[in-house]
């Protein structure tokens, strides 16, 4: 339970508050009474459930802050090596509660520390740094450089900053050596100190506008080392028989620096050494074995706490101090807003009181707080008194300042029922305020509920509410799960109402990759029980998972797993990864995504020999077929490959028929290509298409011939047009030739010729042609082409030889409209006629229309 | 808004709801400075329709030139491509690199993809050792409001990418469409869909949804059906003259982005005019969806109604007259500028069209179509070939004969090809080869399922991922059967006299009554039963790849019911008939239809998008 240590109060009071044990003794030296000038409290957090056979002072200890797990490993650095018994690496909880521990195996440790993400670093005597996670599992290792392995280290500090966390050592040649981000490893080697012979008594890293920085002491000489540069500073105000420097600290933010000298005084002031804070002198010369910061944000106070052996004293502006009598062997773990104390059997924290939690607890406090805490007390009661109180506060119009504070008080309060009164309070308070904004004081319950469930000794993660604050439920949720304890991570992610992206989905994420790595369950057991929690809850990524699977050595059980991402586009990488193309081929064509299906297929083709990949597009359709898409303009040649390797000869067949007049120029090339075209062809079975080709490879020849008998282009025109060209030149011998060669159907034939012969307008050659032998398509044919040349005396010679079917037809298209009417009457043709009279104009065909009439009535007579 | 009414301008919304995707993003201003913009030709037409100079000028472009395969002659420091992810692209700017650096001559680059980036890109700019010379950024522009009603991905290349190729790149890019216009417009209530490609982007999409799913908040879906079409579901449809006229003016001078190109025979002047095609121009309007024979006395009593408005203004006073000419006559002289382009295309078209060829071209469609005198049809288009007609009119003749008619009889095949080859050239034996593995001209052979390339695929199917490829063999070589479709759903109306061009009492009036387009004879059917049920003959005759969803929403609000708005997604490309017939049922049933096309398709294009021409 707490106890409050507050000078202003008389000596030796302590306010209880709830009744409880108190079991700290402050000795204070008070010089001034009612001067508030120093409040501070220590009260227990857990009582340590481990089991320590040796002193903590025997150990390499080492607690992450924030209320993070603790190291321990037992120190036989300074004691002699015996061979055969290897230390033992354990991990703690803050509340006791054993994590991990694995025999160590490595060399020897000179340091341990934690990083931001509450992984160990093991400083090694040969700089090798190396991690664990918070089981005892190494994670991974590196190397501090050949200068530190050489030297050997013979101190390591583990810091962060905002570029993650660094490590900084000291090294046998008295050079210092940092990295400021473990994660992104750029080594410094920090410039000499000159006429350094031996050790620093002390040294710390400092960050100072984002630069990393180390202050040394060495005898009375403080030396700043920066990346270039090494020079001499002096504290500020500090007095010359100060003596020489033996411990120094610097606070959790990099703001303020402490300097213990070997008269016993201690130098506060700021870390860029402008300003002085204040000096204490106090009566042990012996350089403290841990000396910290207690401060907190946002506040004017601050204290330095120095620890012995024995003895706790908290010191600040003034000259008076608070000491504390320590049981047994402790140590020291700052904070943001106080000091952690451990030992082998309590667990506590001290801090200065904040101001809302003074103000109500301070004893005989009027402050509307205090008196609002006592009125709800009362009305438990059922006391009048209550009425009283309350009045009090609000005939000084401070009720609304009243609830605030006891919400902002039961924040600051470990214990569940202290916060629990307090908030009973606000909340009767605000039943007599009118517009008194619910958010905070729900905020509050909720948070409060949050760090009760944290607190708890099981899970032993002591956050006050200041640290939580500042760690956001993100990152509290992140070490949950760090620490495996999914459900609890996932109750308090339902409890705060997170959304299932941010929330839960990303902590049965974080179970399912650690499922995968038990190794103790079949692959089919591990994969149904992550289907079965997981489902398809949104934001799982099922790939995210199989990549971890993949990562522990199990490809079969991340195959399975892979099953379950619905998403192609994520399991087509990894399948490639794991060497499984076939597959990774399969999912990528399943899913449509062609960008998808290119990805395996050029993967595949640097992966496997030409052979082996061909047979495997073979298989795959649809992967084929972009292939060859791709080497109909990128790889020609590899086209033709794969036609070949598949036997296609169709497409073979196509392949030179497209070159042949693509890519080939001359004429040899192209009846070559045409050749093999044929060739194929055949093979193909395609007798059509190899007939067809070696005709063309005729009539290229032939072309060639005329083209160079007769000096005009011919290459490249069809038949037909060829024939049409030779028509029109005249040349009817050669037309013939080629009518008999190619088998031109009769049909074609006359049609061509007739129209070369008029465009030609031999009219002559054309009537010689007429009455050659009878028409294969008539004459109505001759008609119509002399009238699209519009010639219509010939138009008329042929007009009188067409069937009689046509006879009308031809007669309209002569414009002989009366031939026309006499011949539709003849056939009593009603269409025909019809036909007629549409092509008449009432201003010349006048008879003709008549006559068409009359006839057309006859028939209806009939 | 009163029920039953169309919703008014829903296209243009996404660009309202969207404006991110529009305009001021689409060059990044990543690379400030002075540049010279190369656009490859393929999105010279989409830009020009959302930005403008000043916008190019506000990103600093200095020149625009377009992407041809020609060496540049910029002079500038910085570069800028905004091309289409393909290969061909990816060279060209390759070859300006490389040029450059020959010279000594260093320049910044960065190549803008639209509207992604794909690996294939990436890859190549890297074996051309260019990788690290170029920086890449894409231009996630994936839809064009075309019309009111009309959204297009503008992605020409998808139908042969995909039908032919097997090339599946563009699925993700059309599943992201419609994530867009989910979360614009969505959620969506109910999908059907037909076809493997519409098949895998429906899968696509569904995982976006799932995946951005959180961010969308519960609204009131403003699109109560989707409705997915693969284009080889139906290519019928696609290969018939269109005879409505937005699509007889597409067919005859080619739109391009909702926009057409009318030359001098047009316009009757020496200069050629470009036209927006939307519902914005009044007189187009109302005439797109008509049939062409009804389209000229639309137009001349039109001119009678201007001229008359015109006359007005005789015996106006000063003031009525002022009143005249600040409010009407703009408008006025607008209409009049409209009408009469308008009736210079008609002109052109008849010019072209209603010759006695058009005529026999149609009557020869329409017997293919309904499956009588196929001989005479067969003559026709041998003809046709050998007078040189035109090699693609004749190359469509072909494929709507092999596929009402489930394949040529070895014979005409033979026939036809060695005709069409001796008339065009020999580099279409593998235009041929194209078509035969599209499936859109093919040789009956009965008996004969599986082709080789089938039968061993099957053999060395194991797993579950091969069973998406054999359907991907079977689509290749899928067989029509649009006999049996064609009876079961009465895709040819029963004639009786003459079918009112004017008064059409369904949507076969699209091609003058002779037939109902099959794609919007499904998405009738689908919508009306709500679901495949009592279609399962025509969904087999279909090759399957069905799918609508597994718990129809009903609509139990019978208002809703009556503005059903139904997004109509075509892969591969869809013609304006189609559009048109469609709008047609919307008319009659009181549905608001939502076109959402990868392009504009018509027959031309499709035969264009098989073509093995000479370089």
């Amino acid at each position: 339970m707490g106890f409050i240590a507050g000078l202003g109060l008389a000596e030796g009071m302590a306010l209880e508050l709830t009744g409880k044990e108190e079991r700290v003794i402050a000795l204070r030296s008070l010089t001034s009474p009612l001067v508030c000038l120093l409040c501070c409290r220590k009260f227990e957090l857990y009582s340590m459930a481990w089991n320590l056979k040796e002193d903590l002072r025997d150990c390499l200890v080492a607690a992450a802050p924030y209320g993070g797990p603790i190291a321990l490993m037992k120190n036989n650095f300074r004691k002699e090596k015996s061979p055969g018994s290897r230390p033992l690496l354990e991990i703690y909880s803050a509340s006791g509660v054993p994590l991990a521990s694995v025999l160590w195996k490595s060399g020897q440790v000179v340091q341990l520390g934690w990083t931001a993400s509450e992984d160990l670093l093991c400083i090694q005597e040969d700089g090798t740094v190396l991690i664990y996670n918070l089981f005892c599992e190494f994670k991974r290792h590196f190397s501090m450089g050949n200068e530190v392995l050489q030297n050997h280290v013979r101190e390591a500090k583990v810091f962060h900053t905002e570029y993650g966390t660094g490590v900084a050592i000291l090294t046998g040649a008295h050079r210092f050596s940092l990295t400021t981000n473990i994660d992104d490893l750029k080594l410094r080697r920090m410039p000499e100190v000159p006429g350094l012979q031996k050790l620093p008594s002390c040294w710390a890293v400092l960050s100072q506008d984002r630069v990393t920085i180390i202050l040394l002491a060495v005898g009375q000489d403080l030396y700043l080392l920066d990346n270039t540069s090494c020079s001499v500073v002096t504290p500020p105000g500090i007095s010359p028989h100060a003596g020489a420097y033996v411990q120094m600290a610097v606070s959790f933010n990099y703001c303020y620096l402490a300097l213990f000298t070997d008269t016993g005084s201690i130098w506060m002031g700021t870390s860029s050494l402008k300003e002085k804070l204040g000096e204490f002198s106090c009566d042990f010369r012996t350089p403290p074995r841990q000396m910290v910061w207690c401060t907190r944000p946002r506040s004017k106070q601050r204290a330095v706490v120095a620890a012995w052996d024995r003895r706790l004293l908290v010191a600040g502006k003034s000259k008076e101090c608070i000491q504390f009598i320590l049981d047994e062997d402790s140590y020291l773990v700052p904070e943001l807003d106080g000091v952690r104390i451990f030992s082998r059997t309590t667990h506590e924290f001290l801090h200065e009181i904040p101001e809302a939690s003074e103000e109500i607890f301070k004893i005989a406090s009027m402050a509307p707080g205090a008196l609002l805490l006592e009125a709800q007390r009362e009305y438990e009661k059922q006391s009048q008194k209550a009425d009283e109180y309350l009045r009090e506060i609000k005939d000084q119009n401070l009720l609304a300042e009243a609830v605030r504070q006891c919400i902002e008080a039961a924040g600051y309060e470990h214990e569940p029922e202290t916060q629990k009164s307090l908030l009973r309070a606000a909340s009767f308070g605000k039943c007599f305020l009118d517009k008194f904004p619910p958010e905070s004081f729900v905020r509050t319950c909720r948070d409060l509920r949050v760090l009760n469930a944290i607190r708890d000794y099981q899970i032993g993660i002591p956050l006050t509410f200041a640290q939580y604050k500042q760690l956001t439920i993100e990152v509290l949720l992140d070490r949950l799960v760090l620490r495996r304890l999914y459900p609890l991570a996932i109750k308090i992610c339902e409890y705060l109402r997170l959304s299932e992206f941010q929330g839960v989905s990303r902590i049965l994420a974080h179970w399912a990759c650690y499922k995968v790595q038990q190794k103790d369950k079949s692959d089919e057991e591990v994969a149904h029980a992550i289907n079965q929690k997981l489902g398809d809850t949104p934001g799982i990524s099922y790939s995210e998972i199989a990549a971890r699977a993949y990562d522990c050595g199990r490809t079969e059980l991340a195959i399975k797993v892979l099953e379950y991402e619905p998403r192609s586009g994520e399991q087509v990488p990894l399948l490639l990864k794991m060497k499984k193309s076939q597959l990774a081929l399969n999912k990528a064509i399943e899913s449509g995504d062609t960008d998808l299906v290119y990805t395996v297929v050029l993967h595949l083709k640097n992966e496997l020999n030409r052979g082996t990949f061909f047979m495997t597009l073979q298989k795959q359709p649809v992967a084929l077929s972009l292939y060859r898409q791709f080497c109909k303009h990128q790889e020609l040649e590899t086209l033709k490959d794969l036609y070949n390797q598949d036997d296609d000869h169709q497409e073979l067949g196509n392949f030179h028929v497209h070159s042949s007049y693509s890519s080939e120029k001359r004429i040899e090339g192209r009846v070559a290509a045409l050749q093999n075209a044929v060739d194929e062809y055949y093979k193909a079975k395609n007798e059509f298409a190899a007939k067809a080709t070696e005709d063309q490879i005729k009539l290229l020849r032939m072309q060639r011939r005329l083209q160079d008998e007769l000096d005009k282009p011919y290459v490249d025109y069809s038949l037909h047009d060829t024939v049409y060209g030779l028509i029109l030149d005249g040349n009817h011998k050669r037309a013939e030739q080629l009518y008999r060669d190619f088998r031109i159907p009769d049909k074609r034939f006359w049609w061509l010729k007739i129209g070369a012969l008029a465009e030609r307008e031999d009219w002559e050659e054309m009537e010689k042609f007429s009455k050659s032998k009878k028409s294969p398509v008539g004459y109505l044919p001759f008609v119509e082409i002399c009238m699209k040349h519009h010639n219509r005396h010939e138009a008329k010679k042929y007009a009188a030889r067409v069937t009689p079917e046509q006879r009308v037809k031809a007669h309209i298209l002569v414009r002989e409209l009366d031939q026309a009417a006499d011949a539709a009457i003849e056939h009593k043709n009603e269409n025909e006629m019809n036909l007629v009279l549409s092509k008449c104009t009432a201003a010349t065909d006048s008879s003709v229309v008549e006559k068409i009439n009359r006839a057309k009535a006859q028939i209806l007579k009939k | 808004m009163p029920l039953g009414q169309p919703v008014p301008g829903w296209a243009f919304r996404v660009r309202e709801r969207y404006p991110g995707t529009y305009g001021a993003l689409f060059v990044p201003p990543q690379l400030p400075g002075k540049k010279d913009l190369f656009i490859e030709a393929d999105l010279m037409s989409p830009l020009d329709r959302i930005a403008n100079v000043s916008i190019l000028k506000q990103h600093e472009v200095d020149k625009l030139y377009k992407v041809e395969n020609k060496p540049i002659v910029s002079t500038s420091d910085q570069l800028c491509f905004l091309v289409r992810p393909r290969i061909k692209n990816m060279k060209y700017v390759a070859d300006i690199v490389n040029a450059d650096k020959a010279m000594g001559r260093s320049r910044k680059y960065k190549i803008i993809f639209s509207p992604q980036k794909f690996y294939s890109c990436e890859l190549v700019l890297e074996e051309e050792g260019i990788y690290g010379d170029v920086t890449c950024d894409e231009w996630a522009f994936y839809l064009l409001p075309l019309d009111d009603d009309l959204l297009s991905m503008e992605l020409p290349e998808f139908f042969r990418d995909y039908f032919l190729e097997g090339d599946q790149r563009w699925i993700s890019t059309i599943a992201r469409a419609l994530q867009l216009l989910n979360s614009l417009f969505g959620p969506f209530a109910n999908t059907y869909g037909i076809g493997r490609c519409a098949k895998m982007v429906y899968e696509v999409w569904r995982e976006l949804v799932e995946e951005s799913e959180g961010d969308s908040h519960a609204r009131r879906p403003e699109i109560s059906h989707v409705f997915l079409m693969d284009r080889d579901v139906d290519y019928v449809t696609a290969l018939c003259s269109q005879v409505v006229y937005e699509g007889l003016v597409d067919d005859t001078f080619r739109i391009k982005c909702g926009s057409v190109d009318f030359g001098p025979d047009v316009t009757s002047s020496d200069r050629s005019f470009k036209v927006l095609l939307n519902a914005q121009d009044k007189v187009f309007s109302e005439i797109r969806n008509e049939h062409f024979s009804n389209v000229f006395g639309f137009l001349s009593q039109k001119a009678r109604n201007l001229q008359t408005q015109y006359d007005r203004r005789r015996g106006m006073d000063i003031k009525q007259m002022k009143n005249f000419v600040s409010q009407e006559l703009k408008g006025l002289k607008q209409e009049h500028r409209l009408l009469s382009l308008h009736i210079g295309a008609c002109e052109s078209i008849m010019k072209k069209k209603t010759k006695q060829d058009f005529q026999e071209l149609l009557k020869t469609e329409h017997s293919l179509l309904e499956g009588f005198d196929i001989r005479e049809s067969t003559s026709y288009i041998e003809e046709h070939i050998d007078r040189q007609v035109s090699p693609s009119e004749s190359l469509r003749l072909m494929c709507l004969l092999s596929v009402t008619e489930n394949g040529l009889i070895p014979k005409d095949y033979r026939s036809l090809k060695t005709q069409y080859l001796q008339s065009y050239g020999p580099e279409h034996l593998l235009t041929f080869h194209n078509l035969k593995r599209i499936g859109l001209l093919t040789e009956q052979a009965p008996g004969e399922t599986l082709t080789a390339v089938e039968s061993k695929v099957s053999k060395l199917v194991t797993d579950r991922a091969a069973g998406k490829l054999t359907d991907a063999f079977n689509s290749l070589a899928r067989k029509s059967n649009f006999r049996g479709i064609s009876k079961k759903l009465g895709l040819i109306p029963r004639v009786d006299g003459e079918y009112n061009l004017k008064v059409p009492r369904d949507m076969a009036y699209v091609f003058s009554g002779a037939y109902i387009p099959l794609s919007c004879k499904i998405i009738e059917q689908v919508l009306e039963r709500k679901g495949w049920l009592g279609l399962e003959e025509v969904v087999r005759l279909l090759n399957g790849n069905e799918f609508a969803p597994t718990e129809p929403v009903m609509e139990e609000n019978p208002a809703w019911e009556a503005q059903r708005v139904i997004l109509a997604v075509f892969l591969g490309g869809c013609t304006f008939s189609e559009i048109s017939a469609l709008r047609f049922l919307g008319k009659e049933k009181g549905y608001k239809f939502i076109f959402l096309t990868t392009a504009i398709t018509s027959s031309a294009r499709l035969m264009d998008a098989m073509l093995e021409a000479k370089v």
